[in-house]
């Protein structure tokens, strides 16, 4: 689960690392209205959740509240990588003395959260992390002991280079750690981290991810959750124990487990076709589950034809056959169907499809094929 | 021959009162697996379909010897069943539980590593070594004994593969599903190393997808380590960035663990890859020159 900037600097504030003082505005009035008239320099920035909002023209500086209005006007209603802009953060800028990149993250090769830190940061730190690695710092951090200090200053000290700044970031980083594992956090990022010629420290600008799995047990951060209706249509999906994602494409697919369902999507793919959807109805043969997953594909306009592909293990195929008669039987709808039964009694399973005249057929690519086709006509 | 588990593997069910636990039980006693004990905290003394149930995994342990644990509780108590297992001393612990919080894995890494405990999954399907035991909830009826070792992340993909490589004749040693989560037991590099060190083992067949680098450095360790021939296969190859697609180990993230860097990785190392999944028995046959 991703949140945005000012969740996040909201959660820095809790955990005592500074932000500098800012106000969320969902319209120009609002900002009209919050914002003080002063000549306090301020960054007036998009609330989205994608990545590059700067290059998009998302962010901007306003050196006076006429111009904080003004850009605020460009940015809201902005669409940047499919997202419209609906709020933004004016919130005000700070001197840069030196600025740096902290974060952390479940690191999957080590299995524990790795501390990374750059002395390059800003907007460009992907472009360092792939160009010269070696400009950041990374150091794992064993869960049972936690970030020791010593950690924290070491990585601080390469970083700064002088040990009274790096004690200012050291503290810094125990907060962010401390914040991490207090969430459930999967990423926690902040970048940049500002020192200014005065040796005041800042979080500029703020990133969290949280682990799904764990939001049972962290209520006040489900509380920050904000979807978009697609995002909305994937959450009631799960709910119902299927996963979908909604995608561009014409051909709409139904697949029991998460890796044939990518693999079918390549399929598609492959075949000249576009996917309208990921979506994983798990290993049963309940025929609610297979009802609630068409009206799902079939409330997508996009979708022209629907690939139904079940490998039968545990759940056999005539169950599943089964299953698709009820459900077909309640699904009245004229997109073209086309099913693939494979695994366990899949000819008993297509011989029982026989009989609604539905094209079946035993192999993924001849499913694909034919999926194309009849979305064609 | 075959990796870590075979007909004399001894099996202690965590969870087996639930309703998977009990299910898939049933299903692994029918395939073979000796399923020597079930652990259900509150239900010892009890004997379910011929298992007796302990309510400790130590006790368990000490009363039939049981080796391996194959956990089925529910995601909040997984790693808590892990360490019981680990420190009672049982080997191999397979976790098929999904959604099981990422830090509660992070947690018990080091303890588990300490005990010298072997871990697979969580959010995984199992391993098998066919006619032998059966560990997890894979269909048990579409393998067969040969000489193919397969490793994969995902469950469904691995039985459509197993399907076609049984069909065409190639049978395996032991296929194991090692899960989709991002912090995860064994991974490829010390299944690769099995299956090298393993004589009956020939071929070895992964089912890999987007996201991480765990592809990436297989390909590394099999252009510098392995003997034996390996056939790839990557899920996910036009799944948009950034999107979680059921595991949650498939994402792309800044330009790593996407599709095409994992298939020149596997190139370098001279391991083809599928462009879809029913070319990998003929891509195996081809590589074992049979």
């Amino acid at each position: 689960m991703k949140i945005h900037e000012y969740q996040a600097r909201d959660l820095f504030k809790v955990y005592g690392i500074p932000v500098p003082d800012g106000f969320l505005c969902y319209s120009v009035a609002d900002v009209r209205e919050k914002v003080p008239d002063d000549n306090q320099l301020r960054v007036v920035k998009a609330q989205v959740h994608a990545g590059g909002r700067g290059k998009a023209g998302g962010v901007k500086l306003a050196s006076s509240k006429a111009e904080a209005i003004e850009k605020a006007g460009l940015i809201l209603g902005m669409d940047i990588k499919g997202y419209r802009v609906g709020k933004v953060l004016v919130a005000n800028a700070v001197d840069i003395a030196r600025e740096f990149y902290v974060g952390l993250i479940n690191d999957r090769n080590s299995k524990t959260i790795t501390l990374m830190a750059s002395a390059e940061g800003g907007v460009e730190i992907e472009e360092v992390a792939r160009v010269s690695p070696e400009k950041i710092i990374k150091m794992p951090i064993n869960p049972v002991t936690g970030l020791m200090d010593w950690q924290a200053r070491s990585v601080a000290l390469k970083l700064l280079g002088d040990i009274k700044h790096a004690r200012i970031v050291a503290d810094i980083l125990q907060k962010l750690y401390k914040l991490y594992i207090d969430t459930d956090s999967s990423l926690a990022e902040i970048n940049p981290l500002v020192l200014t010629p005065g040796d005041e420290i800042w979080a500029i600008d703020g990133k969290m991810n949280f682990d799904d799995n764990a939001l049972y047990r962290q209520p006040k951060v489900l509380a920050m959750r904000e979807v978009t209706d697609d995002e909305q249509k994937e959450i009631d999906a799960h709910e119902k124990g299927l996963s979908y994602i909604k995608l561009d494409g014409s051909i709409g697919c139904m697949v029991n487990g998460a890796g044939l369902a990518m693999a079918t999507m390549d399929m598609i793919k492959l075949y000249g076709g576009e996917p309208a959807n990921f979506l994983d109805i798990g290993g049963s043969s309940n025929p609610q589950k297979v009802i609630d997953a068409m009206n799902i594909l079939l409330s997508d306009k996009n979708v022209k034809a629907v690939m139904i592909n079940i490998f039968g293990g545990i759940t056999r195929c005539d169950d599943v056959a089964r299953g698709l008669l009820t459900a077909l039987d309640q699904i009245k709808t004229d997109i073209p169907i086309v099913v693939r039964l494979s695994g366990t009694n899949a000819k008993e399973g297509l011989e029982l499809l026989k009989a609604t005249g539905l094209p079946t057929v035993s192999t993924m690519s001849e499913a694909a094929q034919k999926a194309i086709a009849l979305s064609k006509m | 021959m075959s990796i870590l588990i075979n007909k004399d593997t001894r099996l202690v069910v965590q969870g087996i009162t639930g309703r998977d636990g009990a299910f898939h039980a049933r299903k692994m006693k029918a395939y073979g697996t000796h399923i020597v004990a079930g652990v259900s905290p509150g239900k010892g003394g009890q004997v379910i379909d011929d298992v007796p149930i302990f309510d400790s995994v130590a006790e368990a342990r000490e009363a039939t010897g049981a080796n391996a644990s194959v956990i089925f509780v529910p995601a909040p108590f997984a790693a808590d069943a892990v360490l019981e297992a680990s420190f009672a001393g049982i080997e191999l612990v397979v976790i098929i539980t999904e959604g099981v919080p990422v830090q509660d894995m992070i947690r018990i890494m080091p303890v588990i590593r300490q005990n010298g405990t072997r871990l697979i999954g969580p959010n995984c399907p199992g391993l098998i070594t066919p006619e032998e035991s059966l560990i997890g909830i894979l269909p048990g009826n579409i393998f067969k004994k040969g000489a193919v070792g397969l490793m994969s992340r995902s469950g469904t993909l691995t039985y459509e593969v197993v399907n076609m490589l049984t069909e065409a004749g190639l049978g395996q040693t032991t296929c194991v599903g090692i899960g989709g989560d991002p912090v995860a037991g064994l991974y490829y590099q010390e299944l690769l190393e099995m299956f090298e060190n393993d004589p009956e083992t020939q071929g070895v067949v992964l089912i890999g997808e987007i996201g991480g680098d765990a592809e990436e450095q297989a390909a590394r360790f099999i252009r510098e380590k392995m003997t034996k021939p390996v056939v790839a296969f990557i899920a996910g190859q036009t799944a948009p960035p950034g999107k979680r697609m059921g595991h949650a180990g498939a994402i792309i993230s800044s330009g790593s663990g996407t599709a095409a860097e994992k298939i020149r990785a596997f190139g370098e190392a001279g391991v083809p890859v599928a462009k879809e999944p029913s070319e990998i028995p003929g891509l195996i046959k081809q590589k074992l020159g049979w």
